[in-house]
């Protein structure tokens, strides 16, 4: 019983890695640039509803559409300011500028909310879920996640195979000169593809928020880098890729917790991954790509 | 030039968002960010530096003691100061972070510090001691308790070390039988935290009780709590140790109560500071103890007046924090008057003039009656153990 109610735990770790690495997923697969503000945009959307309920005594719903659409506003405005004018520079200094944004962002945050540590109030109202007479205990907001991440999958894929937006994105992500020639706006393509992935980092967030109710404004650095992993080790730009790659990274975390040592649970997560990159270097389920003479 | 109004109007979105988030601020008078310097050095008066967080995760520590400190400054002054000298106090923001810590105290070296009080977190404190030492510069730590935070003979400190924390802890389970079975969840990755770990461990041997389980978390790692909690729970722990501070610990309040794990939590000094994390739900800090050298609902006059003073000035009840800080100048203040410093002496022979006065003092505290210290820079005194109680810190019988 001990081993399935560790691997429920790992599961529901996993699933908000999941989440998380969607949205980075989404971005890498497109624009393909690394955007490591991608865990604070998940603190701002955490900030927003943690505003509008507990501050403001508003309704959740609301506090999470708000959430959504500040997000979404922000991500877009970053990419505007931030990014764009680097769209022809070097992969890495738009690295750096991300790197920069994500620094921007937390600094804001600790001038805005400051650095006290805000207890989170659920968004979830859904009771937990108990089996085998009270030893194995799903939290409401696992549940949760686990679904609004596998909708969001399936939206995701479904947007970018069957409209004529999200087909747009592919042509982008596989030739921007070419996408150009081919008459699609590639400004607004990527701006597109930077609203919806700051606005799954808003879902992200309140979930996140949900799970560990503890929010300061360096709540989405960590999650957002293991987020990052986890896409990396699902095979980044792959959309299954980074559902699986989460829930995995998840539950390696939580059993070596459990089973090796709590000490050392990140350096196993880590080995994992470099073992997986050794032996297929484009992650689980990445696509290899030949170049062509 | 339709783009260039479109980037204009995102930049002032972002602008008019981030004034949307204000509406908590205002009602926080004392998190604004301090200006460099701002307090003028005053000649004649004696120039003592703080150092400490005030803003970043371990905001609580820092403020308090700044205004702890305050209090004992003005008290002082109002007094007339130290044999006739009065003091001025200047509080540097290092955000618990080694590096900011040690430009702060350039910073204050600049302004003219002779005397240094803090650092307030143990990291930072052990880098600036080492800088002190080379000047020579008198430093007492009102919190920093790690065993190197007063490795140079300049540095004291007022609170307990880690070590005898975690020796104190455990003999305190022990001799009130507290507990039968033990759980420790610690932070493996902060010296605070470990070393505490160690000493407790240790003494644990000589106690009658058994530790069942040793569990460890990194600051990378510090969300979830499910496998260190159920570990804890599956071996019949009742009493589980948190050797942590109060962010990680209110985490793991809530997880535990989520878990249905019912049992008795007991933390030390780092704990201090649960009840003022916003929004969190005290009834889940109902019943956790603490062991920490001051109780703010204690009778006696000193704690009863400076509570009231702090509550008047600062609006809320003050932590331990606050005590050590307030302590801490008043230790400054015995040992300048009993080693018959003046402002115009150079900052090393104020120090070597401290250094011998510190051992021979003994001053009435708030975290302790009667404390002396060793040339060691230890303090000596008793511990109280706290409990919390209908959302209020109280002295346990």
């Amino acid at each position: 019983m001990g081993f399935i109610s560790y691997l429920i735990d790992g599961i529901s770790l996993g699933s908000v890695y999941a989440l998380i690495a969607l949205g980075y997923t989404m971005v890498y697969g497109i624009a393909k640039m690394l955007n490591f503000a991608h865990g604070d945009v998940i603190m701002i959307g955490g900030y927003t509803v943690y505003t509008i309920v507990s501050t403001m005594g508003l309704s959740p719903w609301l506090g999470m559409a708000a959430s959504v659409v500040v997000c979404t506003v922000l991500g877009v405005a970053v990419e505007k300011i931030a990014y764009k004018p680097l769209r022809m520079a070097s992969p890495l200094a738009v690295l750096i500028t991300a790197i920069g944004v994500s620094y921007f962002l937390q600094n804001m945050g600790l001038l805005i909310f400051t650095a006290s540590p805000k207890a989170f109030t659920s968004v979830v109202s859904i009771s937990n879920i108990k089996l085998a007479d009270g030893a194995l205990n799903i939290s409401g907001v696992t549940l949760v996640t686990i679904i609004t991440c596998i909708i969001i999958m399936i939206a995701l894929m479904f947007f970018i195979k069957k409209t004529k937006a999200g087909r747009a994105m592919v042509a982008v992500s596989e030739d921007k000169g070419a996408a150009l020639l081919m008459g699609i706006d590639v400004n607004s393509t990527i701006s597109l593809t930077f609203a919806i992935g700051s606005g799954l980092a808003a879902v992200a967030g309140f979930l996140l928020c949900s799970a560990y109710p503890t929010l300061t404004p360096y709540t989405g650095a960590m999650p957002g880098i293991k987020a990052f992993v986890a896409a990396v080790f699902g095979g980044i730009g792959s959309i299954p890729g980074a559902f699986i790659g989460g829930i995995l990274l998840g539950i390696i975390e939580i059993l070596s917790k459990a089973y090796i040592s709590s000490q050392l649970s990140d350096a196993i997560v880590f080995l994992v991954l470099i073992l997986v990159l050794l032996i297929k270097p484009t992650g689980i389920l990445g696509k290899e790509i030949h170049e062509k003479v | 030039m339709k783009k260039k109004i479109v980037s204009v109007l995102l930049a002032a979105t972002l602008a008019v968002m981030s004034l949307a988030g204000c509406g908590n601020q205002a009602s926080d008078k004392t998190s604004t960010a301090e200006g460099k310097n701002e307090v003028e050095a005053e000649e004649g008066t004696f120039l003592i530096g703080g150092i400490g967080p005030v803003t970043g995760e371990l905001a609580i520590y820092g403020m308090a003691e700044r205004n702890g400190a305050q209090i004992a400054v003005d008290e002082i002054n109002e007094a007339g100061g130290v044999n006739g000298t009065k003091l001025t106090f200047n509080f540097q923001d290092d955000e618990g972070d080694a590096e900011k810590s040690v430009n702060a105290y350039n910073n204050l070296k600049d302004w003219g510090m002779q005397i240094l009080c803090g650092t307030v977190t143990s990291t930072p404190c052990i880098a600036v001691a080492a800088k002190s030492s080379q000047d020579n510069l008198f430093q007492i730590t009102p919190s920093g308790s790690a065993a190197d935070c007063i490795g140079p003979d300049n540095a004291f400190r007022v609170c307990f070390s880690d070590p005898d924390q975690g020796t104190k802890s455990a003999e305190y389970i022990g001799e009130n039988k507290l507990a039968k079975k033990v759980a420790i969840i610690y932070d493996s990755s902060d010296v605070y935290s470990s070393g505490i770990t160690d000493k407790f461990v240790k003494e644990a041997e000589e106690q009658d009780f058994e530790i069942v389980a040793k569990e460890a978390f990194t600051a990378d790692n510090k969300t979830d709590f499910s496998v260190q909690i159920k570990k804890a729970q599956s071996e019949g722990a009742d009493l589980v140790f948190l050797p942590i501070y109060y962010s990680q610990a209110a985490l793991i309040l809530q997880q535990a109560n989520s878990l249905g794990f019912e049992t008795t939590f007991f933390g030390c000094d780092g704990l201090d500071g649960i009840l003022g994390v916003e929004n969190f739900d005290q009834k889940l800090a109902e019943g956790v103890m603490l062991l920490t050298p001051f109780a703010a609902d204690a009778t006696d006059e000193l704690t009863k007046n400076f509570v009231a003073k702090y509550k008047e000035e600062y609006g809320e009840v003050p932590n331990q924090f606050a005590a050590d800080g307030y302590d801490a100048i008043y230790a400054i203040a015995a040992a300048l008057e009993k080693g018959e410093c003046k402002p115009d002496m150079s900052v090393s022979d104020i120090c070597e003039a401290m250094k011998k006065a510190m051992t021979e003092i003994s001053i009435e505290g708030l975290t302790g009656e009667k404390i002396t210290w060793d040339e060691s820079g230890a303090p000596d005194k008793e511990a109280k153990a706290v409990v919390i109680k209908d959302g209020a810190y109280s002295l346990m019988e």
